[in-house]
């Protein structure tokens, strides 16, 4: 594996330089656009909801920030990877290089622009009076099993998408019912306790949840939500690593 | 690498291709077709028992018919690909060369596509730093290096995918046409670059289309016929059965 990741080295940071170059248009504006857009879901959420749900949550505005920081990495990283392999396959199918680089590389632009993002939302618990305490480093946690999370998830999606290209259509159907299932904007405590604990099924809410209970109540989250967290992370890379090893041959018919 | 054993050995060979109605069709249609029975796939074999074994310095000619299968079988034994069936012994490190003008990215520039294919062949960043500027003399774009890939014409492309796959040092060289790229000049050129990588004893497997070039270069070739081995062996007489094959009509 050591050996596999230096052979490959060069080729993996070209391949990022590639994907990030493309991705931002070689512009100052195309990072500030990408980091413009969640700000703007923000802002647009904070004018609409305050009225029906801010009332009765603590800090919406770190409230909203938190969902829609998970969220937009995650619908991000999934759809810049959905397209990996295909994109790509003018250069697997000529020269005898493992394929998950093309997607890592795309996930090392995703997490770069989360990173910014993550920056910017630190900045706004701040203005909401929210002050930092040991427990943020926590973060880290939520945030590594978000990365694994992305990883799998784009794994299984740009396996499929070789050989079903209208996944993509279902995928953006199926990423608007996560994002309308997470809490973004409003508060699970007004369902009853047994509804709350479906929430749990929705790794994003999980992940956002994480997020809320660090961040707003100064709380370390309780073991079901750590397990959760690393448990959907590791199930959803499970079945990605499978297709990509039971497929690897068969991706070379179907491009 | 030891110099004792062949360096390339293929034994019994086989590959299984899908054709069919899989291709570019989504979910939806996958599902109508599958419950309509409209659903066909078909199976054949690309590369059916092909075996041969070469030592160090042998120039291999594949020749045969579109669709032989000789594509296919330059995959197998690059490591792109599987084989179905049969064993692929490789000593030594592999260059593949196919199909040079395709993977580069339209919106990159000249100098930076430059790198990624470096990158794609295995060469390292320090001997890329080394050897642009001589890159980019032999492919003659000097003046195109900051320009998008997309503006370049379809013969400087090919001329920059040559210079960089020039530079390859590999035990074993694969190559699928392209002897030679270009115009005129740099026609001259390119061949002359890939006689000298031959030249320094690499084991070489080459694909072509062109009789006279194989008999002129290879000391073995071998002739395949909708993914069958139909003859192996001295150029000379290979090429003769092939070319009293095509005169009969098949």
């Amino acid at each position: 594996m050591l050996n596999k990741i230096r052979k490959y080295k060069f080729l993996f940071e070209e391949l990022v330089k590639r994907d990030f170059k493309k991705k931002y248009k070689r512009t100052v504006l195309g990072i500030l656009w990408s980091l413009l857009s969640p700000l703007l879901t923000l802002l647009v959420m904070r004018i609409v909801f305050t009225e029906f749900f801010g009332r009765t949550t603590n800090h919406y505005t770190t409230y909203l920030f938190a969902g829609t920081l998970v969220f937009s990495y995650f619908s991000d990283a999934t759809n810049q990877g959905m397209s990996s392999l295909v994109d790509n396959a003018g250069i697997f199918t000529k020269v005898n290089v493992p394929k998950y680089l093309f997607l890592l590389s795309k996930n090392v632009s995703s997490l770069i622009n989360f990173g910014l993002t993550f920056l910017v939302f630190l900045g706004f618990c701040l203005l909401d009076g929210i002050a930092f305490h040991w427990k943020f480093l926590l973060l880290v946690y939520p945030i590594v099993c978000l990365v694994f999370f992305n990883i799998g998830v784009g794994s299984i999606l740009s396996a499929l998408y070789v050989f079903f290209k209208d996944i993509q259509y279902l995928y953006s159907i199926f990423t608007l019912m996560i994002m309308y299932l997470s809490a973004i904007f409003y508060n699970i405590n007004a369902y009853e306790p047994t509804v709350q604990k479906l929430f749990l099924l929705n790794p994003i809410y999980v992940y956002i949840s994480y997020f809320r209970t660090i961040v707003i109540n100064n709380a370390i989250p309780d073991l079901v939500t750590h397990l959760l967290s690393f448990g959907y992370a590791f199930a959803v890379l499970l079945i990605g690593a499978r297709m990509y090893k039971k497929h690897n041959q068969k991706f070379l018919y179907y491009l | 690498m030891d110099n004792t054993k062949p360096t390339v050995v293929l034994k019994n060979v086989s590959v299984r291709y899908i054709i069919g109605d899989f291709k570019n069709i989504g979910l939806k249609e996958y599902v109508v077709r599958k419950l309509s029975h409209n659903y066909h796939v078909k199976e054949f074999w690309a590369v059916d028992g092909v075996s041969f074994s070469l030592e160090k310095g042998d120039l291999l000619g594949i020749i045969g018919s579109n669709g032989a299968g000789k594509s296919t079988l330059l995959k197998v034994i690059a490591g792109i690909m599987n084989p179905t069936k049969g064993k692929v012994e490789i000593n030594g490190n592999v260059a593949a060369l196919l199909e040079l003008a395709s993977g580069f990215d339209g919106d990159l520039t000249v100098k930076e596509n430059t790198y990624l294919r470096g990158a794609m062949l295995g060469y390292t960043r320090r001997f890329m730093d080394e050897m642009y500027d001589s890159i980019i003399e032999f492919a003659e774009l000097q003046e195109f290096q900051d320009r998008p890939f997309k503006q370049l014409s379809s013969g400087m492309k090919s001329r920059l995918a040559f210079s960089i796959a020039s530079l390859v040092n590999p035990d074993i060289l694969i190559l699928d046409e392209v002897l030679s790229v270009g115009d005129g000049a740099f026609r001259k050129k390119s061949e002359e670059k890939m006689m000298e990588i031959i030249g320094r004893g690499v084991t070489t497997i080459l694909v072509s289309h062109s009789l006279e070039q194989v008999r002129q270069l290879c000391n073995k070739v071998l002739w395949m016929e909708k993914g069958k081995q139909m003859g192996l062996g001295a150029p000379s007489d290979i090429c003769k059965k092939y070319e009293e094959f095509i005169k009969s009509g098949r």
